[in-house]
């Protein structure tokens, strides 16, 4: 019994403390804040660049960090907060992240047998991976795990794969990749050239034979202010993206419209 | 009885070095060498001559691009042929100059013959940075470089490095047996450079009729041949002072700190070679071994000779081998290409055949601490590589990953076959990330 009473004494003899100290010495919270973090999406993804949700809430608050910075909020949302900040919301361009390498098992020769840790950064810390295309995707996922979507699928194939309708756009992958593979392009956008290499296209198809040749035949198909040539390898002009058309002309299926690509083996 | 030296940790395995009794081979001129322009660490060397440019054997082909960096020499006399990459031992592509020899071999005109006994060390160092001479341990550090430590720290003791503790590789005995003499002026030029007064010669005890030789060899210049018990890594530097001198290398610090330098033998001979004959470092001594092959040996190859060429030397093989190592079995790299050039710093190439490649399945740790015992650096490999899984890089570090030799010992012993090594390579790869961050901010 005089535990009981003594511990509902100590209870509320430190409640009351608190109470006192909050009610005079605490910091009274920024009520534009609360409202920005009831509106942020609290995935703590870190694709706006600051730590996490409530980082950028402040961020905000403060006036250091931009509306449309988030790449998970709709636009509706983000005119609400421009709204509260009192500012003008910019034009949003929805960014996927795409893989831009074809060379799965079917298509890209493997030199070696890895048998290490299951980790893109660990296997490029032994001879570059052992793949044939020093360039290409090693397929054992550092990307996939950094995702915190999980729009990233690594295919039977050894491919890492974006999904787009689950890919916010957020980035994480793009420094994950040890390749610097992944790319951010414009959701819009219908075609991307799924290949890495700045190699000469001789030296490119034997190892991969779904690689970016340099044929130029996009380019004569989509001209040259949609898709330019940088060395060997074909550039998609993301401000002026060519149709879907254009991926008819490429003859090893590296400018495409899928990330998938149709297996060969069948 | 003499006592036996050696240092903490460590393991035994199978020496295997089948190829010790078998004597040096110069190998036939080949019509063509690929000679890469990085054979050493740091910056790589820059071309100064230009497709069908004829060369002399011994002529200058890339020069040093700063101080950590290292020139490159002509293995033969011919045409230029090619201005192009290569594979290196790496797995990266490496710039290279594809030499097609003319089969003359004639040489260039030698750099004057050096009398060291009279030269600065000025001048010693800067042939010495001429020739190329980079460390033929397997490291390829520019030697010049090591040789010039900074002012305020004295080097006392020389250590040459003859331990050659890596299972296989038979390069540096077979070199201290054939060229004691050479190897003992290479020390006291780098002693008279250091101001060492001290030289000491670190021997394995399974070599014994090397420490013979060089005990003889080194004795009217007051040079000391220590015999060690025969220990995995022995050769590593820290390793070696520890076992000849009792000094330690503090964590992070340099053998400097404590007054010492270890040298390779043959980096030793290549020293000589360059001060007293003017000939610059186009060659050296290269183990071929491996159960597949028909006439395991060793051989002087020019650098820029191709694996393949070198199993062709060695008879060819009589079974399809399913790994080839550059180095040794413990440190070396697993190459997937033969058209992988030698360069300064192969010490061996060892095929393995189907028999003696064992595939691991990864298993988790059972904290049987196995490799806390074997690392030569007191690190425990075990629960740093649970860290590194998880990411923990900074807990990694402060638990002296950056120590790590790479030596393979934890792994060696790991009967859960962890790939410890790989593991710790990656923590490292991910602290000196963060500290070039830092430095950058």
């Amino acid at each position: 019994m005089t535990t009981v009473i003594l511990l509902t004494v100590t209870g509320l003899v430190s409640g009351l403390a608190i109470g006192i100290v909050v009610k005079f010495y605490g910091t009274t919270p920024n009520p534009l804040e609360e409202k920005l973090l009831e509106l942020v999406p609290g995935a703590n993804c870190g694709g706006c660049g600051f730590a996490g949700c409530e980082g950028y809430a402040k961020a905000m608050a403060e006036g250091s960090a931009k509306p449309g910075a988030c790449p998970l909020m709709n636009d509706a949302v983000v005119q609400e907060i421009c709204a509260l900040l009192g500012v003008e919301s910019e034009a949003r361009k929805p960014m996927v992240a795409i893989v831009c390498c074809s060379g799965d098992d079917d298509h890209a020769q493997r030199m070696a047998f890895y048998n290490g840790v299951n980790d893109c950064q660990n296997a490029m810390l032994v001879a570059g991976g052992g793949k044939g295309c020093v360039y290409g995707c090693l397929g054992l996922g550092s990307c996939a795990r950094a995702c915190p979507y999980g729009a990233i699928e690594i295919r039977p194939n050894h491919i890492a794969v974006v999904h787009p309708e689950l890919c916010v756009g957020c980035g994480k992958c793009v420094l994950a990749c040890p390749r610097r593979l992944i790319k951010l392009t414009p959701k819009s956008a219908p075609v991307h050239v799924f290949c890495s290499s700045p190699e000469r296209g001789a030296l490119k198809r034997k190892f991969c034979s779904a690689a970016c040749i340099g044929c130029r035949k996009c380019v004569k198909e989509a001209g040259e202010d949609q898709v330019s040539m940088n060395g060997a390898l074909a550039a998609i002009n993301y401000d002026n993206p060519p149709d879907a058309g254009v991926a008819a002309a490429c003859p090893t299926g590296a400018l495409r419209t899928t990330a998938v690509m149709e297996s060969t083996r069948g | 009885m003499i006592k036996q030296l050696h240092f903490y940790g460590g393991i035994h395995p199978v020496e295997d070095k089948v190829a010790q009794s078998v004597p040096i081979v110069e190998p036939p001129i080949l019509e063509t060498y690929m000679v890469p322009l990085q054979q050493h660490i740091g910056a790589p060397a820059k071309a100064v001559v230009a497709k069908g440019d004829q060369v002399k054997r011994g002529q200058l082909l890339g020069e040093a691009q700063g101080f950590v960096s290292a020139p490159v020499h002509a293995p033969t006399s011919g045409v230029i042929r090619e201005v192009t990459t290569c594979l290196g031992p790496s797995g990266a592509q490496v710039p290279a100059l594809l030499l097609a020899s003319d089969g003359e071999d004639a040489p260039a005109d030698p750099m004057p013959a050096i009398d060291w006994h009279q030269a600065s060390p000025g001048d010693l160092r800067q042939r010495i940075s001429a020739a190329g001479i980079v460390g033929k341990g397997g490291a390829a550090f520019p030697t010049v470089v090591k040789l010039s430590p900074p002012p305020n720290k004295k080097i006392d003791t020389l250590i040459l490095n003859g331990v050659e503790c890596e299972p296989c590789l038979t390069a540096d005995h077979r070199l201290m047996l054939e060229r004691a003499a050479d190897i003992v002026t290479g020390a006291q030029i780098t002693a008279r450079i250091l101001g060492a007064k001290k030289i000491i010669i670190g021997i394995e005890n399974n070599k014994p009729d090397a420490i013979e030789v060089m005990r003889q060899a080194g004795a009217d210049y007051g040079i000391e041949v220590c015999s060690l018990r025969v220990r995995y890594p022995q050769g590593a530097e820290k390793q070696l002072i520890y076992a000849v001198t009792g000094r330690k290398v503090p964590s992070g610090g340099l053998p400097a700190d404590i007054g010492c330098l270890v040298q390779n033998v043959g980096t030793a001979a290549a020293i000589a070679d360059a001060v007293c004959l003017g000939k610059p470092l186009y060659e050296r001594v290269t183990t071929v071994t491996g159960t597949p092959l028909v006439s395991p040996g060793n051989w002087r190859f020019r650098v820029g000779t191709t694996y393949s060429e070198a199993i062709k030397l060695a008879g060819g093989v009589k079974e399809d081998p399913i790994k080839i190592i550059s180095g040794g079995p413990m440190m070396g790299m697993a190459v997937y290409s033969l058209d992988i050039p030698i360069i300064k710093s192969t010490s061996g190439i060892l095929l393995l055949s189907k028999d003696e490649l064992t595939q691991f399945a990864v298993r988790p740790c059972i904290r049987c601490g196995r490799c806390n015992d074997s690392c030569p650096m007191g690190m425990m490999p075990g629960i740093l590589s649970v860290q590194i899984e998880n990411q923990r890089y900074e807990l990694a570090e402060k638990w002296h990953v950056m120590d790590c030799i790479e030596c393979g010992c934890c792994a060696y012993t790991c009967p859960a076959s962890r790939p410890l090594v790989q593991h710790l390579r990656r923590a490292k790869a991910e602290v000196q990330a963060a500290r070039r961050a830092k430095a950058g901010k």
